[in-house]
């Protein structure tokens, strides 16, 4: 298990590198820089912009400077934030996107494998189509045609919470991005864990288990909750990944002052270092989600055991 | 509070003398029964902004909030008039190229310090100094040395400014500016703490580190959540501040920011969704404030390239088949005006110079074009084809498509559309490679036609720049846009509009021209 652990951490440092190589070209490939503004600058200033921040070396240069810097966990100033570090903003964005997205995903947790769950136990019943119904439509309608309509019936219909904006980490201002994050994620996870608890439920364990005279609710909860988990845990990995880069829209439409926002922003304005600086950050977050939801597959599923070399997927 | 001051020199003259009744003072007429119990503004600002240091931020959200944070020698009243800002009173020579500004004694920077004419000697050979790099050095050009400075042919130092004294300072122009004073109330020419800008460096423009001398004091600022800014005791007037806190919020999208006016958490609405113009029109029309601004939405020809190069009449022609009234009226319903010109009305000191053809029927225009358009080689058999580009945009996009069906109705022209991201339409734009028509707006920095000299015939405006006598002056700058627009290098298709939503209950607000609204004039009134 900790050989693994450290054969997967020394593996995902090329990926970095790459992440870091990639994205540091692709976004110096796009046409205007990030002092192309409407008005036109005084050819002086634009050299001496252009020489604070390395722009007028050749490009491996600026790489050479940018990379050194990274290694040294600085992510550079921003250009278009000039009072803050590209390290700051990230460190302000990431622990709200972070509060939002897995409260998000715990509610979808929590309702999505109960309602999986409860359909597949009662699959065929009207309970299970319902649900299905629901989660269907859960998928196909896009968060931002949700996060309006909440807006309208909650903030500005009856007046019960805020229509944007963060307050510092309000609760009142935190519930409609949640909800509008937790939809969709709970149509998947509900699909997921009711077909996964359909086929635990014809295991002969569960026969077994039956036969002993055990009540259902017994069975579902202690010996058929565990196996059902394990296609939605590998499913949480990107999903949270998902959740967090995703969130962008919500983020946008409710005014929430996290990381997402960062990644379009970033872009338009050619904000090299915050470009570069969220995509590495979230480079190497996915990386380790991935690593922590195969430690924790092979936590739940005793088939699957994490060695040095011969793990068996 | 405005008292000439005795120069050794000669004559000296004095102007802005009208000002003298306005003052200070306009919360001052609401009694406090009037007013509400909780004074916190909620403004909605567009999208975070830049900086909050004055000399190195560009655009519209940073300037709205220095506007409280920092003061000029100079300030603007809530119609936008001038009113002595640190300046209580400022004297100019006849020439027109000397100034001396008699700062107030009592004007403090909010740590107590006073605020002295050496704060505004280094302030402003901070920003024309090319190492600070500032988006608006080239705000202070009328200053002597200014272009020598920026393009580093002399040293700092030999910026035309001086303290004469604690609280006098000179200013030496390179030519009589008579919008000078206008000018001084940009955010650009706002001082900055000296010691706390050596001090922290970039991140001088920070809560705690932030020292202003501005109405409001910077408390909170939660990046793209909120800026706070809390009313200076210290400010020399703060009696007549009536605000006790200004919330700005960064909301980039419109759709969402009109929601969270409608649910009562904004009292201000920076910019609008246009395709709910119409009905906020029947449902927010007491809230809808639409005003004139001083900006043109035009097309610009590419003129350094076939086909438009060294071909006047088809551009003419192609300006004067555009129909504005039912692009503006018809199409568009979002309150702006046709443009005949390339200056747009309501301009300080200036008659607006309007294309003649303005008052031709639609059908004697498109006759003289058709005219135009074969002397220029082109009509059934040799039709034309050409390119708009614009970047990307709802609104943008309406005009082209507009624009090139007028095109296609009256002459036959063929027309490419173009969308291209914000960035990469500039860098064509810069490039003049690719681009043929291309999209475009002039905002004024200050109210003056000298602020649209951008296209305007050099010699002309080099000749205004040297006219003490305003009367001429202005002869020469409606000269040079007359030259101009007769060389068709645009078409201007609208003038600007400010459009904000603005609840009943706010006091002192006022449409201006320049869209500044200061939030130390602003109130709340019981509702």
């Amino acid at each position: 298990m900790v050989t693994y652990f450290f054969r997967r951490l020394l593996g995902a440092i090329p990926t970095i590198f790459l992440i870091i190589l990639i994205s540091f070209f692709l976004i110096r490939l796009a046409p205007g820089g990030p002092f192309d503004f409407d008005r036109t600058l005084a050819p002086e200033i634009q050299a001496n912009l252009n020489a604070q921040y390395h722009l007028d070396k050749p490009i491996y240069v600026q790489f050479g400077y940018y990379f050194a810097d990274i290694l040294h966990g600085d992510f550079g100033p921003s250009f278009q934030y000039k009072n803050y570090t590209v390290t700051e903003l990230i460190a302000q964005g990431f622990p709200v996107s972070l509060q939002i997205g897995l409260s998000a995903m715990l509610l979808a947790l929590l309702i999505g494998v109960a309602a999986g769950m409860f359909a597949a136990y009662k699959q065929n019943s009207r309970l299970d189509h319902l649900v299905m119904t629901l989660s269907m439509t859960g998928i196909s309608i896009p968060n931002f045609v949700v996060a309006p309509l909440l807006i309208l019936i909650f903030a500005i219909g009856f007046s019960l919470l805020p229509a944007g904006g963060w307050n510092n980490g309000a609760m009142q201002n935190q519930i409609l991005p949640i909800i509008t994050l937790a939809l969709p994620l709970i149509a998947y996870i509900a699909r997921i864990s009711r077909s996964s608890m359909i086929e635990v439920l014809r295991m002969p364990y569960i026969r077994t288990a039956y036969s002993k005279g055990l009540p259902s609710f017994y069975i579902l909860t202690r010996h058929a909750l565990k196996p059902t988990l394990l296609p939605v845990i590998s499913y949480l990995g990107p999903a949270i990944a998902g959740l967090i880069t995703g969130s962008v829209v919500v983020e946008q439409i409710y005014g929430i002052p996290g990381l997402g926002r960062y990644f379009i922003q970033g872009a338009l304005n050619r904000d090299y270092t915050l470009v570069m600086g969220v995509v590495v950050f979230y480079g190497i977050l996915i990386i380790a989600l991935n690593l922590l939801v195969d430690l924790l597959y092979g936590w739940l599923d005793p088939q699957i055991r994490l060695q040095g070399r011969t793990h068996v997927r | 509070m405005f008292r000439p001051y005795n120069l050794s020199f000669g004559l000296v003259f004095l102007i802005f003398s009208s000002l003298l009744n306005a003052g200070s003072g306009f919360a001052a007429e609401v009694t406090s029964q009037q007013l509400a119990d909780k004074q916190i503004l909620h403004r909605g600002n567009g999208s975070e902004p830049q900086s909050l240091d004055p000399h190195k931020s560009e655009g519209v959200p940073s300037s709205n909030i220095q506007r409280d944070l920092y003061e000029g020698l100079i300030t603007e009243s809530p119609s936008g008039e001038l009113l002595p800002g640190v300046a209580k009173s400022w004297t100019v020579s006849p020439d027109g190229l000397r100034y001396v500004f008699e700062l107030r004694a009592e004007a403090k920077w909010s740590n107590g310090d006073p605020v002295t004419a050496m704060d505004f000697v280094y302030s402003w050979r901070r920003i024309v100094n090319p190492k600070t790099g500032s988006y608006y050095a080239q705000t202070l050009a009328p200053i002597l040395n200014v272009e020598a400075i920026i393009q580093g042919k002399k040293p700092v130092t030999a910026l035309g400014v001086r303290a004469i004294k604690d609280h006098q300072l000179e200013v030496v122009l390179k030519g009589p500016t008579p919008y000078f004073p206008g000018l001084l109330t940009h955010s650009s020419t706002y001082p900055v703490h000296q010691q706390s800008v050596e001090r922290y460096g970039d991140k001088f423009a920070r809560v705690g580190n932030l020292i202003g001398n501005g109405p409001f004091v910077l408390t909170e600022w939660a990046v793209q959540s909120h800026i706070l800014l809390t009313r200076n005791p210290l400010y020399w007037d703060n009696a007549n501040t009536r605000l006790e806190q200004v919330y700005f919020y960064p909301i980039d999208n419109q759709a969402s920011e009109l929601k969270r006016y409608r649910a009562g958490e904004l009292h201000i609405a920076e910019s609008l969704p246009l395709s709910q113009i119409p009905w906020l029109r029947k449902n927010l029309a007491e809230d809808l404030r639409i005003s004139p601004y001083l900006g043109i939405y035009y097309f610009g020809y590419n003129l350094i390239r076939a086909p438009f190069k060294d071909n006047k009449k088809l551009r003419q022609a192609l300006s004067m088949v555009i129909d504005r009234e039912i692009l503006t009226e018809k199409i568009l319903k979002t309150g702006e005006t046709p443009a005949y010109s390339w200056v747009p009305p309501n301009v300080a000191n200036y008659e607006i110079q309007e294309y003649e053809w303005k008052a031709w029927t639609m059908q004697k225009r498109i006759e003289k074009a058709k005219a135009l358009f074969k002397q220029a080689g082109y009509g059934k058999d040799t039709p034309l084809t050409v390119e708009i580009r614009y970047n990307t945009s709802e609104n943008h996009k309406k005009v082209a498509i507009v624009v090139a069906s007028m095109w296609k109705k009256t002459l036959g022209v063929k027309t490419k559309l173009y969308n291209e991201e914000w960035k990469v339409f500039l860098a064509n734009r810069k490039a003049k490679k690719v681009t043929e028509i291309f999209r475009a707006g002039w905002i004024a920095d200050y109210n003056d036609a000298y602020s649209f000299a951008e296209l305007m015939h050099s010699q002309l405006l080099a000749k205004s720049a040297l006219q003490a006598d305003p009367e001429k002056r202005k002869q020469l700058l409606q000269q040079a846009e007359r030259i101009l627009l007769e060389d068709y290098p645009v078409i201007p298709i609208y003038y600007y509009m400010s459009k904000h939503l603005v609840k009943p209950y706010v006091g002192g607000y006022e449409d201006n021209v320049m869209d500044h609204h200061h939030s130390k004039h602003l109130y709340i009134m019981a509702h």
